[in-house]
């Protein structure tokens, strides 16, 4: 294997694409959000239950490539049981390191900078990005009282 | 028969090296790789003919205007038509948009159908939908088969809603399919509709005669057959067009311009509105010209030999499912599969790691890939530099994938 592909598929890559997290549906949700991108395929349904304003719970359900599968299922992980301001904070460091700008992750956050390989590879930036940022549409939604988004990372052609 | 390898040499770009290899160009469905000719003809058109053409006395201009017309009667030959039934547009979607707004928001009224298909590329189904909904006639489509042809009892049944309009694909971009379009031109003339045939897939590899096909419209883009890229041609019935409304407006496309009104030129400068692209036409005949050296027919036996020799190489593949007709004689230019478990897009960047470059996605196609239940496909696709070395390494990088994915 060459070694930016390497990079990109880390173990912890994955690890989270073969056993993803956050699979199991919730019986009661506070807000959900769909992503999608046409243009890949990648398709991404997300629900979160709140609780004392910490997320208590979240479903994802991710159809994709392996970058999409396994984002989605680090972005459950990292979020179950944080405050939602916190987990509005490390989606936005995601978001910024996607992008290729400078971000710091929290030191107990370290997987997710396994995410970093997909940098190299400019066409599956969006792949990545898609769990993340339909999670903060979701929640911004939420907060402001809209109904369920539909969000796309594919710039419009 | 030629010899692929030795055709290679021509092409400036397939000598270039990524990461230490020989680059694996396998998407040519998307755009062919242009031979050192056409990038030549192109550059020796700046160099010694430029100028706008159709104005001012000047030599310069005169030239240039004798090129662009000598263009448009090289392509005229080429496909069966007249010169002046050659309009010069930017691609294939150009094409198509020009009959849509051209004819169809004249010709289509309220419930009238225009009958397209499952299997077309977004561009052949879009501007219907557009104009569908401008003029409030409806979209029809002919279902396609699980083996990836064109249901022809659905056809039958589609033409007894009487479409005003037949739009179809000659060969799919997504499954490599060739339609029997000449037969299926003939049952929609039964009923009075017009046929408008996307042909972009089809001119690289084929012998394409229009008068054989009987169509009254035929779109083709001139960068997936070896030309550049901002050229193409819609060839339609002189008849028909005469009575179209021109799509674009304004300098070149007219006879006089008076304050409150203005009248046309003939065709086909009715539709050229604007600066022509000339450089890209004097391409086009330079690529035409290497495909006629080649022989047209001997461009098909090397793409059916490379489909016959592709389909069985890659369907050897563990965990690879070939989408579309398996028969070789039924196929064009393109083989696309699924990897079972692993996306598309996975599998690309494997590839492309291993210097093979495909396509991966819907390739425009996202009704055909809801059809056939798939979320997206990965296609290899050729042109006449394609060789037996490029299918074995694409197997070969197929293998990595497992490495990979099958853990």
């Amino acid at each position: 294997m060459s070694a930016p592909l390497d990079d990109m598929y880390r173990d912890i890559i994955m690890d989270h694409f073969r056993s993803p997290r956050g699979r199991k549906q919730l019986p009661v949700v506070d807000f959900s959000s769909n992503g999608r991108n046409p243009s890949c395929g990648d398709e991404l349904k997300l629900q979160v239950k709140l609780e004392d304003g910490i997320v208590k719970d979240i479903y994802i359900d991710c159809q994709g490539c392996a970058i999409s599968i396994a984002s989605g299922s680090m972005l459950a992980e990292t979020v179950k049981g944080k405050s939602i301001a916190e987990a509005k904070r490390i989606a936005e460091v995601v978001k910024q390191m996607l992008k290729g700008e400078n971000a710091e992750l929290p030191n107990d956050l370290e997987d997710l900078d396994s995410l970093q390989g997909v940098r190299k590879f400019p066409v599956r930036i969006k792949c990545a990005l898609l769990a993340w940022v339909t999670f903060m549409e979701g929640l911004e939604d939420y907060e402001h009282g809209h109904g369920e988004g539909n969000v796309t990372t594919e710039e419009d052609k | 028969m030629f010899e692929p390898e030795e055709i290679r040499k021509d092409f400036p770009i397939l000598q270039r090296k990524i990461g230490g290899k020989e680059i694996v160009y396998l998407d040519s469905g998307a755009t062919s790789q242009k031979p050192k000719q056409v990038i030549e003809a192109i550059s020796k058109y700046y160099e010694t003919n430029n100028a706008n053409v159709h104005r001012g006395a000047h030599t310069l201009g005169d030239e240039s205007t004798q090129l662009l017309e000598e263009a448009r009667e090289t392509i005229a030959k080429w496909i069966g038509g007249k010169s002046e039934e050659v309009i010069f547009v930017r691609n294939t979607t150009e094409a198509i948009n020009l009959v849509a707004y051209g004819w169809g928001l004249d010709n289509l009224k309220k419930d009238d159908v225009i009958l397209t298909t499952e299997m077309e590329h977004h561009s052949n189904i879009v501007p219907w939908q557009e104009v569908a909904r401008r003029t409030g006639a409806k979209v029809e489509m002919v279902k396609v088969t699980s083996e990836g042809l064109l249901d022809q009892d659905n056809y039958k049944d589609k033409l007894k809603l009487k479409p005003k309009l037949v739009a179809m694909v000659q060969v799919s971009n997504a499954l490599g399919t060739i339609n029997p379009i000449v037969e299926m031109t003939k049952q929609a003339h039964k009923i009075g509709a017009l046929v408008l045939v996307d042909g972009a897939q089809a001119v690289p590899h084929m012998k394409v005669d229009v008068q054989k096909i009987g169509c009254d419209w035929y779109a083709f883009s001139g960068h997936k057959m070896l030309g550049p890229m901002g050229i193409g041609v819609l060839w339609g019935k002189k008849e028909i067009l005469n009575k179209m409304s021109p799509f674009l407006t304004g300098g070149g496309m007219i006879s006089e311009v008076y304050v409150d009104h203005s009248t046309w030129t003939e065709l086909p400068e009715k539709f050229e509105a604007g600066t022509p692209n000339v450089a890209g036409a004097v391409g086009l005949v330079s690529a035409i010209e290497y495909l006629d050296r080649l022989g047209i027919e001997n461009v098909r036996e090397h793409d059916k030999w490379l489909t016959v020799y592709g389909l069985q190489l890659i369907a050897g593949v563990e965990g690879v499912e070939i989408l579309g007709p398996r028969d070789a004689e039924l196929r064009s230019g393109s083989i696309s599969f699924t990897y079972t478990g692993v996306h598309a897009h996975d599998v690309a960047t494997v590839l492309d790691s291993q210097g093979v470059m495909v396509r991966s996605g819907y390739h425009c196609t996202m009704p055909l890939h809801n059809k056939l239940g798939v979320v997206a496909s990965v296609r290899v696709s050729f042109n006449v530099y394609t060789t037996k070395n490029d299918i074995d390494r694409l197997v070969e990088a197929l293998l990595e994938v497992k490495k990979i994915f099958g853990k």
